[in-house]
């Protein structure tokens, strides 16, 4: 089963990247498109940390989460003023110094990159393969009910509203720029955490593993899985984890059937696939509404004071 | 004096959109400004929110300078805008959009009058109620003002500006919206800015008025005298 747990793992912590990307994508509505910079700033940090420093992953870790988020509120302060393709640009600019910067540091270990990384140990035990999926599967909980949980508070309800209308939102006594760091910042923390779960599980990172095709393929499972939506990114992530090991023999051509993916899915699903108008979901409605026909549209109770 | 706006100019591009423009609302008061199309009024109200930078003047609110504030912080002051066309938050609830409104009230006094609130705003808007689980995108355009001016007033404003409520709106329609505005600024003291081109709905709800033209303020006086005025009736009412 070390195959399956090696495929597993990896989309597992590639879920977690990108339901941060989310945060900052869908809910938020900043493109970004230098996700992989802070997927790759986490687990320099978490690699630098343990190997140099001789932490341990449970002590690197927290560390890491703040780095990764300190820089994305620095790097975000600045381009989160600029707007859409100009966001877009910014953001793939970030990508690219990011990963030139581990490139040409001699810090940073240069184009050999950092090896040597310890395994996580548990209660004075290593952990296995199996065992280390599990605990990246827990990370992947905690991530989906921190999403969850923003989504509903006022910080993520403030930033739909900036997604939706920014000028509106703004009369309403909401700060954008502060919305959109807040995204932002959470967003990059959730890479962080993927990239720290990489660096201990290939245990071998060079820059390459964080460039720009990299944030091109979590940006897919976003759009793929549906942006804005809580279990798209994961669905996303499954859907390219998967591809590729079923159709090995076309792992030539792998960025050419992504790219017609996601055009086909911009041009008839631009929801996703769990998203508004999908037709995943108008099916399983439908299927529901055969099996119990008296369904009524949810009842909502006055006042939900849910919400408040 | 709740509202005080002396001498406000407002430039695009080198063009002056407001030519030193002077006004003032004292608290419970409906004041409209009307004017025929490009005389200013949509930019004199975004500049009052905070979404147009003034070139000159100063505008104080409750007594505090706030020509260079943002429009969040005006919004915290107490200032909110129904804006031209609505704007709601198409992709969101209605009860969202709503929520919105109530952005940051927190603690267990301010909730509580929220709940309030919402239930007189239903009690106002009852269709509102009826599509509180709709997504906003749904709702026809006179239902979409009315969402936007439940949302607007939810967290119980000092100044509610309202920007063309009645374009767009069937003719029936702009006679409830304007018999509600009134009624909210005589059943709960609202302070009301009203910025109109249906100069005769508008007067006829209001305690003062104002009339600009090409970006200067040209005539001001009580509405009643104003709806008898001749220039007035020829020029606006087309009486």
């Amino acid at each position: 089963m070390d195959y399956f747990a090696t495929v597993a793992t990896l989309i597992v912590i590639q879920a977690i990247a990108a339901c941060g990307l989310n945060v900052i994508v869908g809910y938020a509505g900043q493109i970004s498109l230098g996700h992989a910079a802070f997927f790759g700033i986490g687990a320099y940090a978490s690699a630098m940390l343990t190997t140099k420093a001789g932490l341990t992953f449970w002590q690197a870790l927290p560390a890491a989460l703040l780095i990764t988020m300190l820089l994305g509120f620095l790097l975000g302060l600045p381009s989160l003023r600029v707007r859409e393709d100009f966001l877009a640009i910014t953001t793939i600019g970030i990508n690219f110094i990011v990963e030139a910067v581990f490139i040409y540091t001699p810090f940073f270990g240069g184009a050999l990159g950092i090896g040597g990384i310890p395994r996580v140990v548990v209660m004075g035990g290593r952990l296995g393969n199996n065992q280390f999926l599990a605990l990246c599967l827990v990370f992947l909980v905690l991530s989906l009910a921190l999403c969850r949980q923003f989504a509903r508070a006022w910080a993520g309800l403030a930033c739909f509203a900036v997604r939706e209308d920014e000028t509106a939102a703004s009369s309403m006594g909401i700060s954008p720029v502060r919305a959109k760091l807040s995204a932002f910042v959470l967003g990059t923390g959730m890479a962080g955490l993927a990239g720290t779960l990489y660096a201990h599980y290939a245990r071998f990172i060079s820059a390459g593993d964080f460039g720009f095709p990299v944030s091109i393929s979590i940006m897919s499972m976003v759009v793929l899985g549906g942006m804005g939506t809580l279990f798209g990114p994961l669905l996303g992530a499954m859907i390219i984890g998967i591809l590729p090991e079923i159709f090995r023999p076309l792992i030539d051509y792998r960025m050419f059937i992504y790219s017609v993916l996601l055009l086909l899915m911009i041009r008839f699903q631009p929801g996703g696939l769990l998203g508004d108008s999908s037709l995943v979901v108008g099916l399983l409605k439908s299927l529901k509404k055969l099996v119990k026909p008296k369904n009524i549209a949810n009842p909502r109770e006055i006042g939900g004071d849910g919400d408040v | 004096m709740l509202l005080d706006v002396s001498g406000l100019s407002i430039a695009y591009k080198g063009l002056e959109a407001l030519h030193g423009v002077s006004l003032h609302i004292e608290e419970g008061e409906l004041v409209s400004v009307i004017g025929a199309n490009g005389a200013g009024k949509t930019t004199l109200l975004q500049s009052l929110i905070g979404w147009q930078q003034p070139s000159g003047g100063i505008v104080s609110f409750n007594g505090r300078d706030i020509t260079g504030e943002r429009s969040h912080i005006r919004a915290r002051l107490g200032i909110r805008i129904v804006p031209e066309k609505a704007r709601v938050f198409t992709r969101l609830t209605v009860h969202e959009n709503l929520m919105m409104g109530a952005y940051g009230m927190s603690g267990r006094r301010e909730k509580m009058a929220v709940r309030d609130s919402l239930r007189r705003l239903y009690s106002l808007f009852p269709v509102l109620e009826r599509r509180s689980g709709q997504l906003a995108s749904t709702l026809s355009g006179g239902e979409q003002q009315q969402l936007s001016i439940a949302r607007a007033c939810i967290s119980a404003p000092k100044l509610l500006l309202v920007d063309e409520v009645s374009m767009g709106l069937m003719p029936i329609l702009v006679d409830q919206v304007f018999e509600l505005l009134a009624q909210l600024n005589r059943e709960e003291g609202l302070t009301i800015l009203l910025v109109e081109q249906n100069a005769l709905a508008s007067l006829k709800i209001s305690h003062r008025a104002y009339v600009l033209e090409t970006g200067d303020i040209v005539l001001e006086g009580e509405a009643d005298r104003m709806l008898n005025d001749e220039r007035i009736r020829e020029a606006y009412l087309g009486i």
